[in-house]
This record gives structure tokens, C-alpha cells and sequence, in this order.
């Protein structure tokens, strides 16, 4: 697959990452040098290889149903630029 | 999903349109928020009506370098729902990351289940009145996080988050496209909550955001092929399911008719005009780029673990309904009423154990539930309890009342409340069947008008009249049978 300077708009917006347009081009090659990596994995055969979900054989850890964590809303909006009343403050957005 | 077409198009559901019939095609996405303590994924608490941010942990907040750890009870009773829903269990099961920007959404995507979902396809009945049984199709149940809350209305340029809610647990609950009407719809939802709450899977409360729907909504020629759908998102209520689907089935069909035709689009459905709009153009349409998430590895349980969920499921709403009928000899429709929650199903079968099912359910049913209804009130906070109906009825039962003197009796209760056997007897309520009584009443009646007695003699279905004025005379305690009986004997009918 190749990437565009229109890809890499929409991609940018999904993100909501602010792009300039004179950097799309330049971009768009970086990203496709990447891919071009990734690419050559395809030259592999996995036909018949069950995809590997973990490094070391381990089953997924569960957790009991209490409540352990959380009644800390100071430490939780601290690093936000504004905060008011516990909540975050955000720019208006509206659907 | 590979669509197919399990009904049979019913002329009866067909919306007329100027150029002819059509047909809407409706499928269900419910999501319902898991009955659990804490969170899918962190251990902070999911109480509702808590102070903003107060229950978030670093990793609902999605602060650097937190990790997943999954609630074992959430894959319970989504396992338990599945069940539930007559579906096929998924022993090995996959967690996704869904990616969309969002200011509730701390993580920048949702931890989803989107190609291996914990359980699979199910089926859910409901029972239409006399349009008789409608079998609907289960697509999958996933588990995923919820998002926050963002509050628009309570600054001027500025939203509010609120994080409380990110990362409980939800079921999404997806149906197939095999619903045909907003009626059957509703009836889906409704049938959802009840088997949701019988499994304690789901409060169902859906003015507190615990049950909500999308709805897929398309319009076709009857029994063509599928049109193109449009969603509507987040509906809270199921009168407004109803009114969501009306009016967009009609939207579209007002566009077909003009030779348009329909953009696969998200709607957003407004209660205060009762219609839905535009809420994302296709430009904008999201692209979420699923992918397994890194974080978790698959989820997995062995047959034995169902085995042991299923053993310990309580009576489902179907069964129990199926009981009712069999069990009590009431009517499949009054059993469909007593069934629609637990606690009135248990209040029905306290009344109703050892004494007749249908006189039982009559009073369960009509004056009862009538009477909660009028005064806004349920089971739970009812002035009368089980043990004091049923004994209302023995005394029917046991001809001590007649009907008509039991309504009072009831009303004595509600309202003062005490033993019903105890007020019969100290306020003299008690039916009069002692005929010597009763003759002497009869025969004062027949000796004071002998015009009527008369008149009889040619019209007996005058005979009304006469038993009419002994149970006033009576005040209503007289026994109606043995009335007729004498009444007969004494005027020769």
C-alpha cells in the first residue's frame, strides 16, 4: 500500500493532530519508508501459523470484582490546563 | 455479517407510500451496562450519581504506562447473558482496540471485541399478542468499555468531563436485521431488559443510561432486497425507539418516492421535535482502525466454567412463562404480564401457591396491578403483601365474600391495612348462605310487591330484578347462589 499526501490529511484528522500542509509530502514519504519495512514480512510464508498473541506462554490475568482503586479526582485532573469543580474543561464540543 | 432474510413479509406491517407499499427492515445494537463493583478493566468503583472524577483510577484516565487487568465477574455475566439469549458461548475470545478522538475518551480508543466476540449468534422470542410468536435473531454480545460523559449545557464555551463512566462495563447485544416494525422493536427491548434483569446481568434502567439502544433502520419494497441503512444512535426510552423508527422509516421512504436515495449515515434522534438529524456527514464518517490490543491477551475458559454458570442461571422469562401456563392454568397472555419482572412473577406465585391459578391471577392481575398503577407505586412498596391477597382470596374461595364484597375488602386493606379473615368477621362483611336468612328476606320482598311477582310469573328474566333487592336489602352479603335458588323456589320459575 502507498500514502499520499491525502491519507495522511485523514489519518492527521482522525488524530486530530494538526498537519501543515507543506509537511503532508514529506510525510507521506516517512510513512511509506515505514510500510516499505513492514512489507518485506510478507515475504514470509505463515500459511498454517497460528498468529502469536504472547512472547512467554501466560494466559490473561483476571482481576476480582472489588473496588481497590479510583476516590482521587485531585490527582486525576491535576495536570489538566483548566479544571473546575473535579471536572475537566474542555473546548466546546458539540455534535 | 452476511445478511439474511428470516421473515415472511406480513401485509399487515407495510407502510403505505404513493407509489406503493414498503417494508421497514430494522436491526438492534442494545448496550447494556454490566451489573458489576468496579470497572471492566481497574478496580475503581462504578456506582451511579458519584462526584465528578471520583471514580477513575489512573488507568481509567488513561495516564502513562497503565495496564488492563480484566474483572472476572464482567466475563461472568457476560457469559451468564449469553446463556441468557440461547447463544453460543465463544470459549476463546478477542479484545480489540477501537480508535476515535474524543474528549471523554481518555484512551484515544475503546477496548472492544470486534472479530472474536465472547458470544456468538442467539435467538430471543417475543410474543406479539395476536400477531402470535416473532423468533429474532441474535448477531453477537461483545464486551467493551464504556466512554465518559462530556456536559454541554452547564458553561458557555466550555464542556465539562467527566470521567466516572469510562471504562465501566458493557454488553452490546447486536440483533439481525430481522426486525419488521417500531412495535417489534420495542418488544425486542423490552424483551432484553426483562431477561437481563432476571439474570441480574443489568439494572435495564434506561433513564440512568444502564440500557440504551442504536437502531439500524432501512425501508424496502416488501420482501426485496435490503435498502441502505441509516443508525440512529443512543436512544434512552423505548417510546422514543418507536417514534425514532416512525419517523425515519417515513424520511426515507419520502426520499425513495422523490427518486433520491439514502446515504448510510449516523442520526441523532431529538425527543422535544421528534426527529432525527444528520450527525455525521460521510466525510466525517469514522474510520476506527481495529486492531488486537496489545495489552490483552486472549481471553479463554474451558467448557467447565460455562457449565458451572448455566447450572446456577436462574428461571429465564420464556420458562417461566411456559410454568405459569401449565403449572397455574392461567392464559398464556395473563401469564406474559405476571412474567415481566421478577419480583411481580414471585408475588404472583406467593398468592397463587395452593389456591386457583386463574382466580389468583384475576386478582393479581386486574386489581392488584391496577390498583399500583393508579397510585404509582410497585411491588416493592405495595401497602399490601402477598400472604394478605391470598387470604382475600381463600375467603372467596371458601364463599365466606362475594366478589363484590372482596373489592371492598381489598380497598379496607390497602388502606388501613390488617388481617382480611379478622376484618370479614369483627365488621360483619361476612356473605350470608344461612337460607333461613335468606328466605325470610325473599319472602318479605315477594310479600311487598306483588306487581313484580306478577310481571315474573310471565317474564322470568324479571327474576334479576328480585335478587337485585335482596342483596341491597342483604348489603350485599347475601350468597348469590343460594338467592337464585330460593328466588327460584318461591316464585315458581
Amino acid at each position: 500500500m502507498s500514502v499520499d499526501a491525502d491519507i495522511v490529511r485523514r489519518i492527521g484528522h482522525l488524530a486530530r493532530i494538526k498537519l501543515k500542509e507543506e509537511n503532508l509530502q514529506g510525510l507521506a514519504g516517512e510513512l511509506n519508508t515505514i510500510l516499505g519495512f513492514v512489507e518485506q514480512l510478507d515475504e514470509v510464508d505463515v500459511s498454517g501459523v497460528e498468529p502469536m498473541t504472547s512472547v512467554i506462554p501466560s494466559t490473561l490475568r483476571v482481576r476480582k470484582d472489588e473496588v481497590t482503586d479510583g476516590g482521587y479526582s485531585d490527582k486525576i485532573t491535576s495536570n489538566a490546563p483548566i479544571s473546575e469543580d473535579g471536572f475537566f474543561m474542555v473546548p466546546k464540543v458539540v455534535e | 455479517m452476511s445478511l439474511v432474510d428470516t421473515r415472511t413479509p406480513d401485509p399487515k406491517k407495510f407502510i403505505k407510500g404513493a407509489t406503493g407499499d414498503w417494508e421497514m427492515v430494522i436491526g438492534l445494537e442494545i448496550h447494556a451496562q454490566v451489573t458489576s463493583e468496579s470497572k471492566l478493566f481497574s478496580g475503581s468503583s462504578t456506582e451511579f450519581g458519584q462526584p465528578p472524577n471520583s471514580n477513575v483510577s489512573f488507568v481509567d484516565a488513561a495516564m502513562p504506562g497503565m495496564l488492563p487487568t480484566i474483572n472476572e465477574e464482567c466475563v461472568r455475566q457476560a457469559v451468564r447473558t449469553g446463556l441468557g439469549l440461547k447463544a453460543k458461548i465463544n470459549n476463546r475470545s478477542i479484545f480489540d482496540r477501537k480508535n476515535y478522538f474524543y474528549p471523554d475518551l481518555p484512551q484515544g480508543y475503546q477496548i472492544s471485541q470486534f472479530k472474536d466476540p465472547i458470544v456468538g449468534e442467539g435467538v430471543v422470542k417475543l410474543d406479539m399478542g395476536k400477531d402470535g410468536e416473532v423468533e429474532i435473531g441474535i448477531e453477537r454480545l461483545h464486551l467493551e468499555q464504556d466512554a465518559g460523559k462530556s456536559i454541554h449545557d452547564l458553561h458557555p464555551n466550555m464542556s465539562l468531563i467527566d470521567l466516572n463512566r469510562s471504562g465501566v462495563a458493557l454488553m452490546e447485544i447486536v440483533s439481525k436485521p430481522d426486525i419488521r416494525s417500531s412495535e417489534e422493536a420495542r418488544s425486542f427491548i423490552a424483551k432484553i431488559r426483562t431477561i437481563l434483569r432476571y439474570l441480574g446481568t443489568c439494572d435495564g434502567n434506561m433513564e440512568q443510561g444502564s440500557l440504551r439502544a442504536d437502531i439500524n433502520v432501512s425501508v424496502r419494497a416488501p420482501g426485496g432486497e435490503f435498502g441502505t441503512r441509516c443508525e440512529i444512535k443512543n436512544v434512552n426510552s423505548m417510546r422514543f425507539a418507536v417514534a425514532a423508527i416512525e419517523y425515519e422509516a417515513r424520511r426515507q421512504i419520502d426520499i425513495l418516492e422523490d427518486g433520491g436515495t439514502i446515504d448510510q449515515e449516523t442520526r441523532l434522534f431529538d425527543s422535544k421535535s421528534g426527529k432525527t438529524r444528520s450527525m455525521r456527514s460521510k466525510e466525517e464518517a469514522h474510520d476506527y482502525r481495529y486492531f488486537p490490543d496489545p495489552d490483552l491477551l486472549p481471553l479463554e475458559f474451558d467448557d467447565e466454567f460455562v457449565a458451572e454458570l448455566a447450572k446456577n442461571l436462574p428461571e429465564l422469562p420464556d420458562e417461566k412463562h411456559d410454568r405459569f401456563v401449565n403449572d397455574y392454568k392461567i392464559t398464556p397472555y395473563d401469564a406474559s404480564v405476571l412474567i415481566s419482572s421478577r419480583i411481580n412473577a414471585d408475588f404472583f406465585e406467593n398468592v397463587a401457591k395452593g389456591r386457583d391459578g386463574k382466580l389468583a391471577a384475576n386478582w393479581v392481575i386486574n386489581e392488584f396491578f391496577g390498583r399500583l398503577a393508579k397510585e404509582d407505586l410497585s411491588v416493592a412498596n405495595s401497602p399490601i403483601n402477598a400472604q394478605q391477597l391470598g387470604s382475600i382470596i381463600d375467603l372467596i374461595s371458601g364463599g365466606d365474600i362475594s366478589g363484590k364484597i372482596a373489592k371492598d375488602l381489598f380497598e379496607i386493606v390497602w388502606v388501613e391495612g390488617g388481617e382480611p379473615a379478622k376484618i370479614v368477621e369483627e365488621r360483619g362483611m361476612k356473605q350470608v348462605s344461612d337460607t333461613g336468612a335468606i328466605e325470610k328476606i325473599i319472602e318479605e320482598i315477594i310479600a311487598a310487591n306483588p306487581e313484580q311477582v306478577a310481571k315474573v310469573k310471565e317474564k322470568p328474566q324479571l327474576a334479576g330484578w328480585f335478587v337485585g333487592q335482596v342483596m341491597k336489602a342483604s348489603q350485599g352479603k347475601a350468597n348469590p347462589q343460594a338467592v337464585n335458588k330460593i328466588l327460584k323456589e318461591k316464585l315458581g320459575l
